[in-house]
């Protein structure tokens, strides 16, 4: 097709010009598909902490404080649940599993769990995928500790490792429970959730650093040497809070509002694709905001395609006399802006692409090193392609102006060439 | 044969008080080339977009080819001029992007009937800038080097491709020596000659008019 052709050429002779625009849209383009790639990522990311688990409980506070401490490590747990209630609900007819959570001890800034070697077999993450042992196995004796991937891979440990648990949450906890470190017996592989983040170590390691402490200190004078700790009766009297896997998928409202009623203790059950949505909702108000300001980038490289389209108007006004000179109806003239700014939607739109896809696959390794976040690969999905075809439409709209004008103009200046 | 009629054809410009044309009757027969000859601002190129179809006249008719220009839409109007006409501006008549080659080719791209004509494009269009004295070795070169004078001359090849009843040309010499304008017009000739298209020429330069069989005084024929 000619039009095509000609408007190609002409695009060609003013490059230099275009090439920026095209570039500006390219980065406007390429902002709207990453943050909304990377919108994607964190919530699938963040859908994927727990799975296959059907209900979480802990003591009675919000359904997403539970979820954020108790899952992401985010936070503190406001209670403790006591042991006894703990089993009565895991001896519940309709409970096929259960995994003790303890938390509220750290190591170097990072989260320490108390737990059972249940954690292993039955927590999952993603798409029902299980934990992995990238080298070691599970804690043995009491003074055992599994890393998480991203543990293991910053502080620089291996097997058989010693590590000191502090007292509290905070990295720069001074009370340390010094005289029992935990050996290094497993380090997982990453997961891309706050597994990752955790350092996993037995209830009863837990019951045993905390045995000759009151209140959130050693109690003077009554220091328990390690191994006279680890002989002594560590079944914890309270915990955090417990995962609950049930035999039939179903019967988890139902268990869940049995909990919620338990009398002797208050106690909260929830369902985690539950909460997970209700707390990615509190998310999403940020999301639409961030979306707002894509947006307007969007229109601001548009903008300046439009002011270039305008300000070519009038050195292409002797281009639009010839063209009508050798017949060219004003509606082709007219039709002439409108593929060029398609031509330069397009081109900038798949360069955006390249820039996303480029940027994304070179930054992968830095994200991963430094959020602990792995970003799949980019390639464009439907929607990318649905939302290139939106920006084309909106260069085509916006385009209608430099066009119209010189429609009109070619209807009046006709065979006369002004400058 | 009439190639063009005008009957009590007035135009006027939008806003003013005058008819800029009135123009009660005006022919031009097949092979009778015409200067028009005027004074600056006295409405030769308006007259050329009345011819051309680009501008509808106030009143009365345009007849081309025997076809009424009237009962045209404009679009119809536009298919003509690509079919019929061909047209030479006073500067500036090619596209800067395009090779020399591709702005004589032009016209055939527009009209399918020029492009019959023409047989082998790039063939005719190569021939026709040989015989307005441009040869292979011009034909390669970017239009932008061309000078005036050549440009003018490719101008001619575009507006002749595909053998086009009419040529309108708008004072195409006026950036022109005095040689360059006369060999210019002696090529135009010819060309025009050898392919049966007639010229209709437009100017204020009275020296010019002597090379054509008919010179029309614009003052004389428009009663304003
Ligand atoms: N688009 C327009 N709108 C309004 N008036 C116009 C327009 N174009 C030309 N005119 C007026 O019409 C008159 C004739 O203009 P035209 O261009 O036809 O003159 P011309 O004979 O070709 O002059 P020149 O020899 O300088 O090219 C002038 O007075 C001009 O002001
Ligand atoms: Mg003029």
């Amino acid at each position: 097709m000619i039009l095509l052709k000609l408007t190609w050429q002409s695009l060609w002779n003013r490059r230099t010009t275009l090439l920026l625009t095209i570039l500006s849209i390219a980065i406007s383009v390429s902002l709207v598909l990453g943050v909304e790639y990377i919108r994607k990522e964190a919530r699938q990311s963040f859908m994927n902490t727990i799975s296959d688990t059907d209900l979480v409980v802990g003591a009675r506070s919000g359904p997403v404080q539970l979820l954020l401490y108790s899952v992401f490590r985010i936070g503190n747990a406001t209670n403790n649940i006591s042991w006894d209630s703990y089993q009565e609900i895991a001896q519940h007819k309709w409970v096929k599993w259960t995994v003790p959570l303890s938390l509220g001890d750290s190591h170097k800034g990072y989260r320490v769990l108390g737990t059972n070697t249940d954690y292993f077999t039955y927590y999952r993450y993603a798409d029902k995928r299980e934990l992995a042992f990238l080298e070691g196995k599970p804690f043995a004796g009491v003074y055992g500790a599994v890393l998480g991937a991203e543990v293991a891979r910053k502080l620089g440990y291996q097997l058989g490792d010693k590590i000191v648990i502090a007292h509290g949450a905070g990295s720069t906890s001074f009370s340390e429970h010094k005289n029992k470190p935990f050996t290094v017996s497993g380090i997982l592989k990453p997961t891309g959730t706050a597994v990752d983040r955790t350092v996993h170590v037995t209830l009863e390691g837990i019951e045993a650093i905390h045995i000759d402490w009151r209140a959130g200190t050693p109690i003077p004078g009554l220091e328990v040497s390690a191994e006279k700790a680890a002989s002594m009766n560590l079944q914890p009297k309270v915990i955090t809070a417990f995962l609950v896997g049930l035999k039939t998928r179903t019967a988890a409202f139902r268990l869940q509002r049995e909990i919620n009623e338990y009398k002797p203790e208050a106690l909260l059950a929830t369902i985690p694709g539950i909460a997970l949505s209700e707390l990615w909702r509190a998310i999403g108000q940020f999301e639409v905001v961030l979306r707002i300001i894509t947006f307007f980038v969007l229109i601001a490289g548009l903008l300046g395609m439009l002011t270039t389209l305008l300000t070519t108007l009038n050195e292409r006004r002797r281009e639009m006399a010839i063209l009508r000179a050798v017949g060219v109806p004003p509606s082709q003239v007219f039709f002439l802006f409108v593929l060029e700014a398609v031509i330069i939607a397009v081109l900038g739109g798949i360069l955006g692409m390249l820039l996303l896809g480029v940027g994304i696959l070179l930054s992968q390794p830095w994200i991963a090193e430094t959020y602990g976040f792995y970003l799949r690969t980019w390639l464009p999905q439907t929607n990318d392609w649905l939302l290139l075809s939106v920006v084309v439409g909106l260069a085509a709209l916006f385009s209608t102006l430099p066009a119209w004008i010189a429609y009109r103009r070619s209807l009046q200046d006709g065979l006369t060439v002004k400058i | 044969m009439n190639v063009i009629e005008f009957a009590n054809l007035r135009y006027r410009w939008k806003g003013q008080q005058q008819d800029i044309l009135n123009i009660a009757e005006l022919q031009i027969r097949k092979g009778e080339h015409a200067f028009l000859r005027g004074e600056s601002g006295s409405g030769k190129t308006t007259l050329l977009n009345l011819l051309a179809g680009i501008l509808t006249p106030t009143s009365g008719h345009i007849r081309m080819l025997d076809n009424d220009f009237h009962a045209m839409k404009s679009s119809q109007r536009d298919r003509f001029r690509a079919d019929h006409m061909g047209v030479i501006f006073q500067q500036f008549n090619l596209l800067p992007y395009l090779s020399i080659i591709d702005n004589v080719s032009l016209p055939c791209h527009f009209s399918k009937m020029r492009k019959e004509r023409a047989g082998d494009i790039k063939a005719t269009a190569s021939r026709l800038l040989e015989h307005l004295k441009l040869d292979n070795e011009f034909q390669q070169r970017p239009v932008t080097e061309l000078s005036v004078g050549q440009q003018q001359r490719v101008a001619v090849a575009r507006a002749l491709i595909g053998k086009p009843e009419i040529i309108i040309a708008d004072e195409p010499t006026s950036a022109l020596d005095t040689n360059t304008r006369n060999d210019f017009l002696s090529l135009l000739f010819d060309e025009a000659e050898s392919q049966g298209s007639t010229i209709l020429f437009v100017s204020h330069d009275p020296y010019i008019a002597e090379r054509f069989p008919r010179v029309i005084e614009l003052e004389e024929v428009n009663q304003r």
